[in-house]
Order: C-alpha cells, then sequence, then structure tokens
C-alpha cells in the first residue's frame, strides 16, 4: 500500500473490483465496453468525449487512460486539447450560470 | 533530434548484448511480467516452430538517409553495414529456388545500396508473386539520382510499402526529422502519378503506421480509415492499405523508452495486451530474414539482436529451406509486441 491516495500502478488493477463483486463487476465492465462501441457515434469520437468529460471528474486515472487511447487512435493534441476546453466551458458555464440565482436572491433581498 | 546512429554515438545500446539484457532481465527477471516463453507455453506453443514459409525479407543494409527516432534498426547515414555483390548473388540463388511467395527487400533506406538497382533488377526476373520494397518515401526526393525511382518501381512491378506515422506534419516530422512530412506527401504524389495507389491498380502502395510514442497502434482499420480521407482531401492522395506495426522495444526505441521512463509501462502494455489468438500467425513462422552480410534470422527484429536462426543453416551460402523449416523460433521478451492487441508483423496485423 502506497502513502498516495493516487497511484497510477493501480489503473491496470481496476479489473480487480469484480473479485469483491463479481457480479456488479462484470455487469460494470460489460456495460462500459458496450458504450465505447462504434455506434451511432463512432468510438473515436467517444474516446473524445471519455477525455473531456475525465477533465469536468477530475478522474487522473481516467486522464491517463484516455489521452493514451487519443494517441492510439490517431487524435491529435489539437483535438484533445478542443475537447478539454468543451469540457472546461460546460464546467465553467455550470458555476456561471449560477450567478443568476445569485442575482435573482440579490434583487429580491435589496430594496 | 538526434542525427547519428546509437552506433556512430558509441551508446550503449548499440551493443546487442546490453539490449538483451534489459529485456531478459528488470520487471521479467523480478517475476513482476512473464516471460514469453512461458505465455506461449500456456497455449502449447513452446516451443514456437515455423509454419509453411512465405516471406523471404533480405535487409541490404543498415544505411538510410533519415534518423528516426523509433527505428529498431538503428540505421543511419553512419552505418556502413552494406550488402555486397557477392552475398545478392547468393540471395539470388535462393530467390530462383525459394518456395516463399514474397520477397521483401528493407533496409536502412534499401536504395542507398550501390547495387540496388542491379539486384531488383535480377530479383524481378525471378517471377515472385510479391516484390516489396519497402521505402522511405523521402529517399525519392533526397538525391536526384533517386528521382527515376518511381518509375524504375513500377518498370519492375514492385510493391512498395511506406512509412507513415501520420497524415500531419507535426507528428511525423518529430518522429523523423525536419521536413519528412513534405517530402513524403511529394513522393507519395509523384507514385500515384504513375499509377501507383490508385483503386483498382495492380501497381500496389501500401503504407506503414507506426505509433509515434510509448503507445500501441490503435485498430488498424480505423486508421486507415482516417489516412485515407485525410490524406485525400488535404493532398490528393490515395493509397492501398495501411499496416499498423507495434514498436518493438530494440535499439533506438529501447533507448527512447528508457531515456523517456516509459520502458516498464510500454512492457505492461505490451503484456497485458497479450493476445494468444495472435501467436499462431506472428511473422516469424512464415519469414526468414537475411542481414546485410548474409546471416539468417527468424525476423528482422531477431536480426538487430543479433539472435541467428537455430539451425545447422545459418548463412545464405548454405541456404536449405528444408533444413531450415525444422527450427525452433529464438524469442525473448521483445515478442510481446508482436502478440499485443491484433498482432503485429511487416504485414500489419496478424490477428
Amino acid at each position: 500500500m502506497t502513502n498516495n491516495y493516487y497511484d497510477p500502478a493501480d489503473l491496470r488493477k481496476f479489473g480487480k473490483i469484480t473479485e469483491w463483486s463479481e457480479e456488479l463487476g462484470t455487469k460494470f465492465f460489460n456495460y462500459y465496453n458496450a458504450v465505447f462501441e462504434e455506434g451511432a457515434l463512432s468510438a473515436r469520437e467517444k474516446s473524445l468525449i471519455a477525455l473531456a468529460v475525465a477533465h469536468v471528474v477530475k478522474c487522473p486515472y481516467c486522464i491517463d487512460a484516455y489521452t493514451k487511447d487519443g494517441l492510439q487512435r490517431g487524435i491529435t493534441k489539437e483535438e484533445m486539447m478542443e475537447a478539454v476546453h468543451a469540457g472546461a466551458a460546460i464546467e465553467s458555464g455550470a458555476t456561471l450560470v449560477h450567478g443568476v440565482q445569485m442575482m435573482n436572491k440579490y434583487n429580491k433581498l435589496s430594496m | 533530434m538526434a542525427t547519428k546512429s546509437l552506433k556512430a554515438r558509441h551508446k550503449e545500446l548499440a551493443e546487442t548484448n546490453n539490449q538483451l539484457e534489459i529485456l531478459n532481465g528488470g520487471i521479467f527477471q523480478e517475476g513482476e511480467l512473464p516471460y514469453f516463453k512461458d505465455k506461449i507455453a500456456e497455449i502449447g506453443q513452446f516451443p514456437l516452430r515455423p509454419n509453411k514459409l512465405e516471406v523471404l525479407q533480405i535487409n541490404v543494409g543498415y544505411m538510410c538517409n533519415q534518423v528516426c527516432e523509433h527505428c529498431h534498426v538503428d540505421a543511419g547515414p553512419d552505418r556502413k553495414e552494406i550488402m555486397t555483390k557477392e552475398t545478392m548473388i547468393q540471395c539470388l540463388e535462393v530467390i530462383r529456388n525459394t518456395g516463399a511467395h514474397t520477397l521483401d527487400l528493407t533496409g536502412g533506406a534499401p536504395e542507398m545500396n550501390p547495387n540496388f538497382k542491379w539486384f531488383v533488377d535480377e530479383a524481378s526476373k525471378a517471377g515472385i508473386q510479391d516484390f516489396i520494397v519497402r521505402s522511405n518515401l523521402t529517399i525519392i526526393r533526397a538525391n536526384k539520382k533517386y528521382h527515376d525511382l518511381p518509375q524504375f518501381f513500377k518498370d519492375h512491378n514492385v510493391h512498395v510499402v511506406s512509412s507513415m506515422p501520420h497524415y500531419t506534419r507535426g507528428k511525423t516530422d518529430k518522429q523523423r526529422g525536419a521536413g519528412v512530412f513534405d517530402k513524403s506527401i511529394m513522393a507519395l504524389q509523384e507514385l500515384n502519378a504513375i499509377g501507383y495507389g490508385k483503386p483498382n491498380s495492380d501497381l500496389r502502395l501500401d503504407l506503414v503506421y507506426n505509433p509515434s510514442g510509448a503507445y500501441l497502434p490503435g485498430d488498424q482499420a480505423a486508421l486507415e480509415h482516417d489516412f485515407k480521407i485525410a490524406l485525400k482531401e488535404d493532398f490528393g492522395i490515395e493509397f492501398h492499405n495501411l499496416f499498423a506495426i507495434t514498436n518493438l522495444p530494440i535499439a533506438r526505441f529501447l533507448d527512447y523508452l528508457i531515456a523517456s521512463e516509459n520502458y516498464e509501462d510500454y512492457m505492461y502494455s505490451l503484456v497485458d495486451a497479450y493476445n494468444p489468438a495472435a501467436v499462431q500467425h506472428v511473422m516469424c513462422t512464415n519469414t526468414i530474414s537475411v542481414s546485410w552480410d548474409g546471416w539468417l534470422y527468424d525476423c528482422d527484429f531477431n536480426q538487430m539482436l543479433d539472435l541467428k536462426v537455430a539451425s545447422k543453416v545459418k548463412h545464405i551460402k548454405d541456404y536449405n529451406e528444408d533444413l531450415l523449416h525444422e527450427r525452433d523460433i529464438i524469442i525473448s521478451q521483445h515478442c510481446f509486441g508482436c502478440t499485443a492487441g491484433a498482432g503485429s508483423s511487416c504485414q500489419g496485423t496478424v490477428a
């Protein structure tokens, strides 16, 4: 056991979660793998969505995994950075849109 | 980016013994990762044995006009290992009598061998079904004396297989050197102009894709699709197939992995992606590789590690296909590169 909360080496042990709950673990990985198959969206597009979400949920494992996945798919760094900005824009927008609530409250309380 | 080979820079990894020590030691010796031998024993494939011989691959020399960062040959302008005409004559004797349907010339830049054209001319007379030359493309633009190569290839019905790490300039030049992308594009356009790579054309033009870094190639069909669209839209270029080839931890790619502290993670990636279904189709089971000085190997990678065939016949002068067929194939941990994911060979994926 390391003294850090995040260890890069833990990513490849992800599959082991199934050992403590085979049914749920198997269901999760089956679902996960099905999500990223070619569908109405290409696997390439889904990889970029995953990269953006990885940043928004601030998951270092996911960032490592989907940066590498993008490289393997030939996705360029410009495409990756645009995806990260798309995630960041939604996240900052989600904060800022609450500014309307603040304004509403301010106006209600003010004479 | 380095402009000299590891050998010219007297780097430790220029010695094959040092490379093998790394591949057999460390995480493998400590039991963190399994030996390749043990993995293939699980499926009854140890010792690994040849199937029918299909490809005779001849390396006509390690000299190259490029010094690509990932090169497993450690090729470059400073390499002096060039096949002599005498060895070529011995190869021609074998080419005329082989049961293999494919002759595959590689290097270095094979075109830099001073007897290259003579050799191609003679070899093409043997009537072998598929005659491949692995051309790095930029050689065609490197010097006036190479400008006629596209027509020369066409006249000899040569199947051209060329490296192209990405359809964008940045990634290509980072791996292969400044200016490589533009020169490669020009060379591809010239090949297209005389009929290479066109749909339904018999003049075969395939591209080889190697990842530009410490990661495995993605799905070959998806990459081919992306390359075709991008090269067609941006440059009007057409080609037949894309071969996605995994970088094996040998020579300069091994040096890069160690220097960038990616070696262990990369080996984990290869072992994690081990695909038993790829084992029976790895290229050493259908290929004999001949070095510039006539020695025989199970593949070009074993050649670069100086792991000669385990057979009484070890040199082209004594070549005997039946005896070679009896051999066990020499393996080490670099072999995980050929069994990862969909597998990897000089002809692309295997599984």
